[in-house]
């Protein structure tokens, strides 16, 4: 059972200010049922429309989940919008006298919600905004959750990460299928060690048969074992050119995020091939 | 607070008569079997009998009977054993909705360059055997497939399975764990060659287990040393443990058709009463056959780790297949290989039921859960939304 503070509970067990706002100012959503949490934030502002005066919530999530939504509200009333811009998920944590660090992520989801809201309400365009995450500027790390590059080393600097698993706890990206670990790693390199990226020694030029062959590799070396993992598999149908046929098989075979899946092969092949490289899923 | 437990395929409570039977072998009877003076005999002469009991249970031999220290003790001495009598055959066959006593070896061995095949279930948690005959071939080693599952309740048919491993002349292992005490056993006429059970789910105490072992089946010990267990099993027994699981064994003999009656009713009285009292819920693996005492339901638009810990200060007792309470970030395995989506699978609920479960203990859960659903979808922003549409 996990070990939460007397104030997670009792912010679960009575969660404050549970419910719409129906002439909210600010309304910032994040999370989805397929991510396990979701979080509706509502911010009504006083007339000068600078302070928050109210705020709401609607939470589908674990206890901790609800606590930090409920924490959040009670933290920004009263706030000015910047003053509110500037509640950190720690300080979240802290107010619930800490959390699990399994549970971390609620409490960023929370800050989360909050930027959204005040972002959208001044206006400021959230680019590539899917309802999954809100971040959604740079490039999709893990595909499980959604979760960008510019996302994770956000967390990873204001949290001061040091493990792939921290990372997971405080983001959730990772905790799927596994395949963005060792992308999450080099990010925290970045972050943590101003390295640069680390490039991949990519061949010049490439025969057609020598470029079919080593996309065959990657496929084998690279991306089938890191679906097996998750009791998925894939079959290479054919190459033709820059596009590579594959289909789908096991757990991956209808699975609604192989979308996803078909966009990290495509990735893995760009990244060990050449950049022209096309990914199709076909029918088995 | 006074519990009511129904989280039996966790743990289950010690049966007195059992504490009883075991009690005076740690501070009175605390002889070595081994030794050759008559106080360790007449602790071997326990241990003899628990082995008779629990071979009892089985339809089994006494000399067919391994004791351990639990079920994934069991199903890993199990599978690596086949491993080391068919060095050459490098496949191995379970199922997606294994434990992870058997999954996680599987998927360990893998790594190590053996071939693993997965089966896969359908929507209501079931084999197609015609997936196992394709992939079933003279490279099989073990094929390992649960009895019962233990999220859903869902029972294979083990019989047909072995079955068909005999005819390629693979070993067979089923990790009984859920079965053993509810379903009727006889492996004089079985084509199981090794089965694995743990006592702590049949009302025995916990850190006690045993590995059914076909006779005439080779077999590669997991632990060598001494020649306890006729060298199957080194290390001194749990003298005090063995004979407690014997006396489960035969109580769970005696109460097999209390578990197939009065419990299942309880059971299918707490689906029924649940079904109509709650919206937007289905049964995971309802269409199934599935155990006596299991239950796992879908409650849509919530969050399973929320509904537990509500229903624990009720003093309600019941588990999840949701991710929150394990600390992993998605959700049951099970219920993924079921295919089970998402909107349902956060929010699933396992309740299950023992010979100690009562009348009182199903009406408690019956009045706490609707209000306990009903708040948390009013908390989640979808439930509302969902629900408006579905009505």
């Amino acid at each position: 059972m996990w070990d939460y503070t007397d104030k997670v509970r009792e912010h679960f067990l009575n969660p404050r200010n549970v419910g719409e706002i129906p002439d909210a100012d600010a309304i910032g959503e994040v999370g989805s049922l397929a991510c396990g949490d979701a979080l509706k934030l509502y911010l009504k502002l006083d007339e000068s429309k600078t302070r928050i005066v109210d705020a709401k919530f609607q939470t589908f999530g674990c206890a901790s989940a609800i606590a930090s939504s409920s924490a959040l509200t009670e933290i920004i009333k009263g706030r000015t919008l910047d003053e509110a811009l500037n509640v950190s998920n720690q300080e979240i944590a802290e107010f619930l006298g800490g959390l699990p660090e399994e549970k971390m992520h609620c409490s960023v989801m929370g800050q989360e919600a909050l930027e959204v809201a005040i972002a959208k309400y001044r206006g400021g365009a959230l680019p590539g905004h899917d309802h999954v995450h809100p971040d959604m500027a740079g490039d999709v790390v893990c595909t499980c959750f959604g979760i960008t590059d510019q996302f994770l080393k956000k967390v990873i600097k204001e949290n001061d990460l040091h493990t792939a698993e921290q990372v997971t706890h405080f983001t959730k990206a990772g905790g799927g299928c596994g395949g963005c670990v060792p992308k999450i790693k080099e990010l925290i390199a970045e972050v943590m060690g101003g390295q640069p990226k680390k490039e991949h020694k990519r061949p010049e030029k490439l025969t057609n048969l020598r470029k079919m062959q080593l996309i065959q590799d990657v496929l084998e070396k690279e991306v089938r074992p890191l679906l097996w993992a998750d009791g998925g598999d894939l079959e290479l149908v054919d190459i033709a050119g820059g596009t590579v046929q594959i289909v789908f098989r096991k757990a991956c075979a209808g699975c609604v995020s192989s979308g996803h899946t078909a966009r990290f092969v495509e990735q893995k092949l760009r990244e060990f091939v050449a950049d022209d490289i096309r990914v199709e899923e076909v029918e088995g | 607070m006074r519990e009511i437990y129904a989280d039996n395929n966790a743990t289950t409570k010690v049966d007195e008569a059992v504490f009883d039977e075991m009690r005076p072998y740690f501070c009175e009877l605390y002889g070595n079997p081994s030794s050759m003076h008559f106080f360790g005999g007449q602790v071997q002469k326990k241990v003899d009998e628990a082995r008779n009991r629990t071979a009892a249970l089985l339809g089994a031999q006494p000399e067919e009977i391994v004791f351990t220290a639990c079920g994934t003790e069991s199903d890993n001495a199990a599978i690596r054993s086949a491993l080391e009598i068919f060095p050459e055959r490098r496949h191995i066959i379970t199922t997606r909705v294994e434990h992870p006593a058997v999954l996680t070896v599987c998927r360990n061995l893998a790594k190590r360059g053996y071939r693993v095949t997965e089966l896969s279930v359908d929507g209501e948690g079931r084999l197609d055997l015609a997936e196992l005959r394709t992939v079933i071939d003279a490279d099989t080693a073990i094929v390992s497939v649960m009895f019962a599952n233990n999220e859903t309740g869902v029972v294979f048919p083990v019989e047909e399975i072995g079955a068909i491993v005999k005819e390629k002349g693979a070993l067979f292992h089923t990790d009984a764990v859920q079965a053993v005490g509810k379903i009727p056993l006889n492996m004089a006429d079985s084509t199981i060659d090794m089965l694995a059970l743990s006592g702590h789910k049949l009302h025995a105490p916990k850190g006690t287990g045993a590995l059914y072992l076909r006779k005439g089946v080779p077999f590669r010990p997991f632990m060598v040393g001494g020649h306890q267990e006729r060298s199957r099993r080194a290390g001194t027994e749990n003298t005090a443990g063995i004979i407690a699981l014997g006396k489960a064994c035969e109580l769970a003999g005696r109460n097999l058709e209390i578990e197939n009656t009065r419990v299942r009713d309880l059971r299918d009285r707490l689906e029924r009463e649940i079904m109509s009292r709650i919206g937007n819920v289905q049964v995971n693996g309802g269409k199934a056959e599935r155990l006596p005492n299991t239950v796992s339901v879908a409650f849509e638009f919530v969050e399973g780790e929320a509904i537990l810990m509500l229903l624990s200060e009720k003093g309600i007792c019941a588990s999840s297949g949701s991710a929150c309470t394990s600390g992993s970030l998605e959700p049951s395995h099970v219920l993924r290989a079921m295919g089970v989506p998402f909107t349902c699978a956060h929010g699933s609920i396992r309740f299950s039921l023992s010979r100690f479960t009562t009348d009182e203990d199903i009406d408690a859960i019956i009045r706490e859960l609707p209000p306990i659903i009903e708040r948390l979808r009013e908390l989640s922003p979808f439930g509302r939304e969902f629900l408006a549409t579905a009505h």
